[in-house]
């Protein structure tokens, strides 16, 4: 099928569309069609995805199921997958239909509901596979807007405030990429992306505003970017919009942009920061490290005396990414192997998480950490879920939060051991607040009056955590199925880079030496 | 045989943690408790038929990134078959006495179908588990899995009785203090990658001798290699250990039930650190810095520990403080260099302490769950095998035998090495252990007979009830007392000689090339290594010093003759001769820990037996002193202040003033100018019109997308 791809990217969509046009009503059987054909296009997806992996070569570092035609105005729809982003498609496939299942309860407009989360991953595959400057820029900002939707419309109280700093946070980054975008366009000529990552930006320093600017052109591209990508992480200190839009967004919305759209920064500074721009790269990697590593250490101590049990989920999810970022610029193997899975892992380990906290809520609508206390007297299968997901979350060994951690580790500690002592402090942090969580929500006597009729988790959302358990075991034990997949592309990255970092950052010395 | 073993306990803890609403909870008992007992037996055809060759067994890949190749396997050489035999043994007889212990527990309502047994059991078994894959492993990333598999499996056995705020607390102390420890083996670990390329055991002992000579840059300055990595694991080792300063969490772990601190926090788990130190011998004889600190270390933790021995009256207390103590017995012969004699008190340790739990459990069982020893008294007719089994435990664990004979208990000739050993290092910090371990050894007797007298002997002090109902346990929880008191007497006299023994006695139970060999294609003239007598002069210059110098030159010999690190289980590096000093120190040297133990037997007396109002009186008349040492010396309070307090007003302050304040202030400065216009119109949003703005955004891209195509367009 050559055109796998765009089959498999446009499913969705096209199932919202027969959703849009077609189905009447808001009656019970309306509703259950409307999930009902939600899981089935999902699911559908996820299908056809694996064949996207069956046929992937990974020795292959270049471009693969690459289709190519042309589209409004001279713009080039062009899409394809690397072994860099390859897994992202998977990640998204496999959990859109694990999300459709947990909204399943769900009563409030489920029609519009299911439209907006095919809409998003639709836009949040496109992201991944798009392999054009204009057509990446339009997945990734257009992404924002079921996302906005859903924590607006099926939010929480405050839904409005968070749901706009969330849009306005991540387009006010978006605005700074499209600039840069165009500089970049106008330096290469062109907007295909695999002909960009050849294409060597200027690094010549010059002046601007009495400033010099070292790295020049690709200095600054690299900046504008970064604004973007951060925010989307998010990074310290952009991240306060994160525990905002994760508290008022209903259990699909959390896990969603837990699990996947937090991954789009991390992949914009694969896709294009770390290869486009090495030499800022390289310059500015020391922020990077420092940010990052604040970001380990700040929000895991905030997580820790949070009194909402998705806010600390979300603290921590910084904190998660954090590692990523770190990973991503110590540009070695072990680094970039270990972000990538720790950003793969994050999604089915927070996702599980926010879908726990999700489970108690639809049955006591709170979040209040001190609401809690005893579940596990009534809710022993759900007590043992939860302690699972809050071990791989605090990255115990034979689960995948642990491979992602260690490697970024081992990454940035052949960069720099500051940072990396920083970092590795995390891991009693995170035991710290992961602990104390669980310790108070689950363990203890069952003393809440109102707790006492509380039920055990349902069959339906044992089949939603099965495969998330499966997954967290399964990259724990084998993470070579993973490292084996991204290690070449990875490898070819790293080398790409410091091909280019030290004969340019020669001449960018010289000059900035000589001033 | 191997893969049996290992993976038999996992097999028992899935079967009886999931399948036991099937099989029923006797079912999960029998099938945890009998594969337990299968993977001990076939231990023990392990160590006993073993050669002394290390063998690798792979089980498939792991972690693999760029020069990174981790993968699962075994790894069996003599440390491995002596782990393996302590901790199933030890695990399998738990399991056996748990059928009685944990027939009842108050802490659970069955009327309400609160069932607890089948958890228990098989938390059991995926601790073994854990702890196998630890000592099996052949990488220090396998290790790592073990060492925080066994932390989890610690986690939920201390947090078993998961209704007591205080077991849960314990539970999680322990699991972040431990954390604490693995932040430093974690960064030891990431070292030794960095400065060998590798995280294999067998790649990192031949690249030991260089890293003697290397400096690695580790924070604001450079450090030699080997010393910085052979301490950072050492932390690690620390937390695991319960060495000073992240021991607070071992005491608070007596909250999970008995069988588990025998179990757990006595014979195995905590044992860890010292099989770790022992496992990397080859790296700690190049760091003669770290293993230094790790002299002070331990040493001062046997003597910290002991005094508050002294002064506690919970028995599992008493006994959790005399493991921590025990425990530093055998950091100080890693630190010393007298790897074998550490793995030689942790082998007998593991049998005489396990067996003084379990027998603490059974006084426990016997006295309804009451733990504090004021409460007991006269208690050896009610419960006659469990006094006989403790009063085993005391005279190994006090060490009483025969002076400048081989004939004693367990603990006699195990402890006896370790300070004859501290003594032979002929250093400063070998003299510190050596003084710090005999006054220890003099309070382990004090504390032990104080136990033995309180709990046994005297009147009955508690509830008469419960004293007059105590009921001896059933044969299930006795048996294993029997096993173990076996072990207790018979471990040492059995194995002193492979432990301790000679030359050619030590060197061929481990597998190492005997030292002739070595020396004699050394042709360096370093014959003093079997010289016994004329030792002393050399080291006495200084252990450190010597090692440092001859490194470089030594190295190079020894890969000539074939004597290489990691040949054997464990190396000793050719100046290292403390074992050999050791056996020839003078006689008041080896008497020492006797006198010692005499001294503490008879002031237990004196204070417990024949005065019992003293103790009572002393602690009136010394009231500081006495609340320092009932108190732990404040190490609680101490870090409560320092790290927890703090640690939770920095989180409170950087969430409020920081991100609610600074950033959100900043940031949304501008923004919350727009945000009310915004939510003016979101007014709207919620009658359907949110759609309209999601058009316009769509439009908003569309423009800029034309603007892009035609000005592109253009050129």
């Amino acid at each position: 099928m050559e055109n796998l791809l765009s089959i498999v990217t446009f499913i969705p969509l096209l199932a919202a569309l027969i959703l849009a046009v077609f189905l009447r009503g808001d009656d019970a059987a309306a509703q259950k069609n409307a999930k009902m054909l939600a899981l089935i296009a999902t699911s559908a997806t996820f299908l056809l995805s694996i064949f996207i992996l069956t046929g992937f070569d990974p020795a292959n570092t270049g471009f693969q199921f690459v289709e190519e035609k042309e589209w409004i105005m001279g713009l080039k729809y062009k899409m394809g997958v690397d072994g860099i982003s390859i897994l992202f498609v998977m990640l998204t496939t496999f959990l859109m239909p694990i999300v459709i299942l947990s909204c399943w309860t769900v009563t409030d407009r489920v029609k519009d509901y299911m439209i907006a989360f095919l809409l998003l991953e639709t836009l949040m595959l496109g992201v991944f596979m798009a392999l054009d400057l204009v057509l990446f820029y339009v997945f990734f900002e257009a992404g924002l807007i079921p996302m906005f939707l859903i924590i607006g419309i099926w939010g929480g109280a405050n839904r409005i405030y968070a749901a706009f700093k969330f849009f306005l946070y991540t387009f006010i980054g978006s605005v700074l990429m499209l600039v840069a975008m165009i500089a970049m366009f106008l330096d290469a000529g062109t907007t295909d992306i695999p002909t960009l990552l050849t294409h060597t930006f200027d690094t010549g320093s010059f002046s601007l505003l009495g400033m010099q600017v070292v790295g020049g052109m690709q200095t600054l591209m690299f900046l504008a970017f970064f604004a973007s990508f951060a925010v989307k992480m998010p990074m310290w200190p952009v991240h306060t919009w994160l525990p905002d839009a994760h508290v008022q967004a209903p259990t699909a919305g959390s896990v969603i942009l837990a699990a996947v759209l937090l991954k789009m920064g991390g992949y914009g500074f694969l896709r294009f920061s770390l290869p486009m721009f090495p030499v800022a790269s390289d310059l500015l990697a020391p922020m990077v490290f420092w940010l990052s590593a604040i970001a380990i250490v700040y929000t895991s101590l905030v997580a820790l005396v949070q009194e909402d049990m998705k806010k600390l989920i979300a603290y921590s999810s910084v904190a998660h990414m954090g590692y990523v970022t770190m990973g991503i610029f110590t540009a070695n193997q072990q680094g970039i192997d270990g972000a990538i899975f720790q950003m793969i892992s994050h999604g089915f380990i927070s996702g599980a998480l926010f879908l726990c906290v999700g489970v108690i809520y639809d049955r006591m609508h709170t979040r209040e950490i001190s609401a809690y206390g005893g579940l596990v007297n009534r809710m022993p299968a759900y007590a043992l879920i939860f302690m699972f997901f809050t071990m791989a979350n605090v990255g115990l060994p034979g689960t995948s939060g642990f491979v992602g951690e260690f490697l970024v580790l081992m990454g940035i500690f052949q960069v720099n051991t500051w940072v990396a002592m920083f970092a590795t402090s995390g891991v009693i942090l995170s035991a710290a607040y992961a602990l104390y969580l669980y310790r108070r929500v689950v363990m203890g006597e069952l003393i809440k009056e109102a707790l006492a009729t509380i039920s055990d988790i349902t069959p339906r959302e044992k089949i939603i955590f099965a495969p998330l358990v499966v997954m967290t075991i399964l990259l724990g034990v084998a993470p070579w199925l993973v490292t084996d997949i991204i290690g070449p592309s990875v490898e070819a990255l790293v080398h790409n880079y410091h091909e280019a970092v030290p004969a340019v950052m020669a001449e960018v010395a010289a000059p900035a030496a000589s001033h | 045989m191997e893969k049996i073993i290992l993976f038999a306990p996992l097999v028992g803890a899935l079967i009886g943690g999931f399948g036991w609403r099937i099989i029923g909870e006797k079912g999960a008992q029998l099938v945890t408790t009998g594969l337990l007992f299968l993977a001990a037996l076939l231990s023990w055809v392990v160590f006993l038929g073993f050669d002394g060759e290390t063998r690798l067994i792979e089980l498939g890949t792991w972690i693999q990134s760029g020069t990174l190749d981790t993968n699962w396997a075994i790894r069996l050489d003599r440390l491995t078959a002596i782990m393996l035999v302590v901790v199933t043994t030890v695990s399998s007889l738990v399991h056996l006495y748990s059928w009685g212990y944990m027939a009842h527990d108050v802490n659970f309502d069955e009327a309400k179908g609160e069932n607890y047994r089948a958890r228990f059991f098989a938390y059991l078994s995926f601790f073994t588990f854990t702890m196998l894959m630890l000592v099996t492993s052949n990488n220090l990333v396998q290790m790592f899995f073990g060492w925080e598999g066994v932390g989890v499996a610690s986690y939920l056995l201390i947090g078993f009785y998961y209704k007591k705020p205080t077991a849960n607390a314990a539970a999680m102390k322990a699991f972040v203090v431990n954390r604490v420890g693995d932040f430093g083996f974690a960064l030891g670990i990431f070292g030794l990658f960095y400065m060998t390329g590798s995280i294999k055991l067998d790649d990192i002992f031949v690249a030991a001798p260089d890293l003697a000579h290397q400096n690695i840059s580790f924070l604001w300055t450079q450090w030699n290699a080997a010393n910085l990595l052979a301490f950072l694991l050492f932390i690690g080792a620390m937390g695991k250990s319960a060495q000073l300063f992240l021991h607070t969490w071992l005491p608070d772990a007596m909250e999970g039930p008995t069988p588990v601190s025998a179990l757990i926090h006595a014979a195995t788990m905590v044992t860890a650190g010292v099989y770790l130190m022992c496992r990397m011998s080859p790296l700690m004889e190049f760091a003669p810095e770290a293993t230094t600190i790790i002299v002070y270390i331990g040493a001062t933790t046997a003597f910290f520990a002991a005094t508050v021995g002294l002064v506690q009256t919970d028995i599992k207390r008493v006994i959790a403080y005399s493991t921590c103590s025990q425990l530093g017995y055998m950091f100080v012969a890693v630190g010393v260099g007298a790897y074998s004699a550490a793995m030689f008190h942790l082998f007998t340790h593991a049998f005489f302490k396990a067996m003084l739990f379990l027998g603490a459990g059974s006084v426990i069982h016997a006295m309804h769950h009451e733990q504090d020893m004021n409460n007991y008294g006269d208690l050896r007719k009610k419960i006659p095998v469990t006094y006989w089994a403790m009063m085993i435990g005391t005279l190994a664990i006090t060490g009483v035998g025969i002076p400048l004979t081989t004939i004693g208990f367990a603990g006699f000739l195990s402890k006896d090495a370790i300070i004859e050993s501290a003594w032979g290092a002929h250093t400063a910090a070998g003299g510190f252990g050596f003084w710090m371990l005999v006054i220890a050894a003099f309070m382990t007797s004090f504390y032990s007979w104080r136990l033995m007298f309180m709990t046994f002997f005297g009147k009955a002090r508690g509830d008469a009830h419960t004293h007059d109902h105590a009921h001896e346990s059933p044969m299930v929880m006795l048996v294993p007392l029997g096993v173990l008191a076996m072990g207790a007497v018979f471990a040492g006299m059995l194995w002193l000689s492979p432990f301790f023994g000679d030359h050619d006695a030590v060197n061929k139970f481990y597998g190492v090339p005997t030292h002739e060999v070595a020396v004699a294609e050394d042709g360096h003239g370093d014959t003093q290594a079997d010289d016994h007598g004329t030792t002393t002069v050399e080291a006495d210059a200084g252990h450190a010093e010597v090692v440092v110098a001859d490194a470089h030159a030594d190295a190079a010999e020894e890969h000539a003759a074939g004597w290489t690190p990691g040949s054997g289980a464990v190396y000793t590096h050719p100046d290292n001769h403390v074992m050999d000093n050791a056996h020839h120190a003078p006689k008041w040297v080896k008497v020492s820990p006797f006198i010692a133990m005499l001294a503490g037997l008879l002031l237990a007396l004196w204070m417990y037996i024949w005065n019992p109002t003293l103790p009572g009186r002393l602690a009136k008349a010394q009231p500081h002193a006495y609340q320092f040492l009932l108190n732990k010396w404040y190490f609680d309070e101490i870090f409560d202040f320092l790290f927890v307090k703090p640690s939770q007003a920095l989180g409170r302050f950087l969430w409020k003033r920081g991100d609610q304040q600074t950033i959100d202030g900043a940031l949304n400065g501008v923004a919350m100018g727009i945000i009310p216009f915004f939510t003016r119109l979101a007014g709207r949003a919620q009658s359907g019109f949110i759609f309209t703005y999601a058009f316009w955004m769509v439009i908003g891209v569309l423009v800029l997308m034309t603007w892009l195509t035609i000005s592109g367009g253009a050129e």
